[in-house]
């Protein structure tokens, strides 16, 4: 068969549905991710041991496990262990929050702790409580140092919804192939769906520069 | 005879089996400049942290101001509001200006409100010679400038205490003086004052009190002119020798 990339003007609107799939879940997912993130991070930055452990073991499990065995797992296994059944489009989300929450929350723990404990201290010594100190001093900085960790973690986690091919979700790989089993424009349509996923992550990092470059980090 | 204000009553600190303070009996009494001395690992800096609680004494009882320092998190709050820190390496809130850095305690801890603590700040800046550098940020002031900043935040939440942890060990030596003549003023005006250093002609000039620790006790207790131009003893005599 000869190449023909004409082929793919005929599947952009179907390819555009995918990558908005695809972005539905990264923006939800990423969202809770952030929340679970932030706070397994700071209880593992300022937990006692009981709420450490709690965190590292959260953080160590999924960390050591991929996430197409975490997706199988949330999609065919916890409805045989929990009678809980989830639609695909929910677990798909939820592998995110709980996937890229793991990461964050080193991210975060990392971004709290390389800040000098010195302004902990001198925070304290004027007589804050420690959520204070936390809240106006150490988090603004902690935050300027987060972004581009975290950037990178947006764009892992973004590429990763294409793994949810697996369980039926009609992100954009799934679209991909689906076009591709009927036509076997394989070149034409694999092509257009990595420019979709460039395109995608292009842009997620030019906002992060864009705010990486109005914050100084200090 | 003049008013406790800081009375160590056998105090003992463990860093695991390390004891850096061991069993520690001292009373400080307002008005008071202490010079703390002694060589590093002799345990005066943990015994000034201990004052305001960033270190948990393990042994024995600390009262500030009237008030244990074991008494919980609320206590120790209010010790630190009458004890202000000065530390070696300024720790000045990078994020804020000069202006800023003073007047943040006052308004967070001491209620005030805005406008009242930018005049206190103001104020303070004015005080420690840096009014025009109010709305400079740290990075961009020198070492000395940013120690100063550094006294006027301690100040800011009106201390009864200032505590100072090696305020001029950072510093270039020409940049040490404008930090003591600070420190001078402010001993002038009756400030008590406990101060870890280096720098045996401050001790002489506006000491009231030198100790030297050795071991995590204290080893010598007198008029620092006295101990410092006759040590009472041969460990003391040989630190002098060293920091000269």
């Amino acid at each position: 068969m000869e190449v023909n990339w004409l082929v793919i003007l005929d599947f952009i609107p179907q390819l555009l549905k995918g990558a908005q799939v695809t972005v539905h879940i990264t923006v939800v997912g990423l969202l809770g991710g952030v929340v679970l993130g932030a706070i397994a991070g700071l209880m593992r930055a300022y937990g006692n041991v009981l709420v450490n452990s709690i965190a590292f073991v959260y953080i160590e499990v999924i960390r050591g496990t991929p996430i197409v065995v975490q997706v199988m797992f949330l999609y065919f296994a916890l409805p045989v262990l929990a009678s809980i059944r989830i639609d695909p489009m929910t677990t798909a989300i939820m592998a995110i929050v709980i996937n890229a929450g793991a990461y964050i929350a080193e991210i975060v723990r990392g971004a709290v702790l390389s800040i000098s404990k010195g302004l902990t201290e001198a925070g304290l010594a004027i007589g804050l409580p420690r959520w204070k100190v936390i809240v106006y001093i150490v988090g603004p900085l902690a935050f300027r140092r987060l972004i581009p960790p975290m950037g990178n973690q947006f764009i892992v986690s973004l590429k990763d919804t294409s793994l949810f091919i697996v369980i039926g979700v009609g992100e954009l790989t799934r679209t991909g192939q689906e076009i591709m089993a009927a036509n076997f424009r394989a070149v034409e349509i694999w092509s257009a769906v990595a420019v979709m996923y460039l395109i995608m992550t292009g842009l997620l990092s030019l906002g992060l520069r864009i705010i990486e470059k109005r914050m100084r980090i200090l | 005879m003049s008013d406790t204000i800081i009375e160590f009553r056998n105090v003992s600190k463990h860093f695991g089996s390390l004891k850096v303070l061991d069993e520690v009996d001292l009373n400080i009494y307002k008005g008071e400049v202490i010079v703390l001395v002694g060589p590093s690992g002799s345990g005066k800096s943990t015994l000034l942290r201990c004052i305001n609680g960033l270190e948990k004494i393990t042994g024995g009882d600390l009262i500030v101001n009237g008030r244990s320092v074991l008494g919980g998190n609320d206590v120790t709050r209010e010790i630190r509001q009458e004890a202000g820190m000065v530390f070696q390496q300024f720790n000045l809130f990078p994020q804020m200006t000069a202006l800023q850095n003073v007047a943040f305690g006052p308004q967070q801890v001491r209620g005030l409100s805005r406008r009242e603590a930018r005049a206190l700040a103001e104020e303070l800046l004015d005080k420690v010679g840096l009014a025009e550098k109010a709305n400079h940020e740290p990075a961009e002031l020198s070492g000395g400038q940013q120690q100063r900043v550094a006294i006027a935040r301690a100040l800011a939440i009106k201390p009864k205490v200032m505590l100072f942890d090696e305020p001029t060990s950072a510093l270039d030596p020409e940049l040490k003086q404008e930090v003591l003549n600070v420190m001078r003023d402010l001993a002038a005006e009756g400030m008590t004052m406990v101060v870890v250093t280096h720098e045996m002609n401050f001790a002489k000039q506006v000491g009231t009190r030198l100790i030297f620790m050795e071991h995590g006790t204290i080893a010598v207790d007198g008029n620092p002119i006295e101990v410092i131009d006759h040590p009472p003893n041969q460990r003391m005599m040989e630190f002098l020798q060293r920091v000269e």
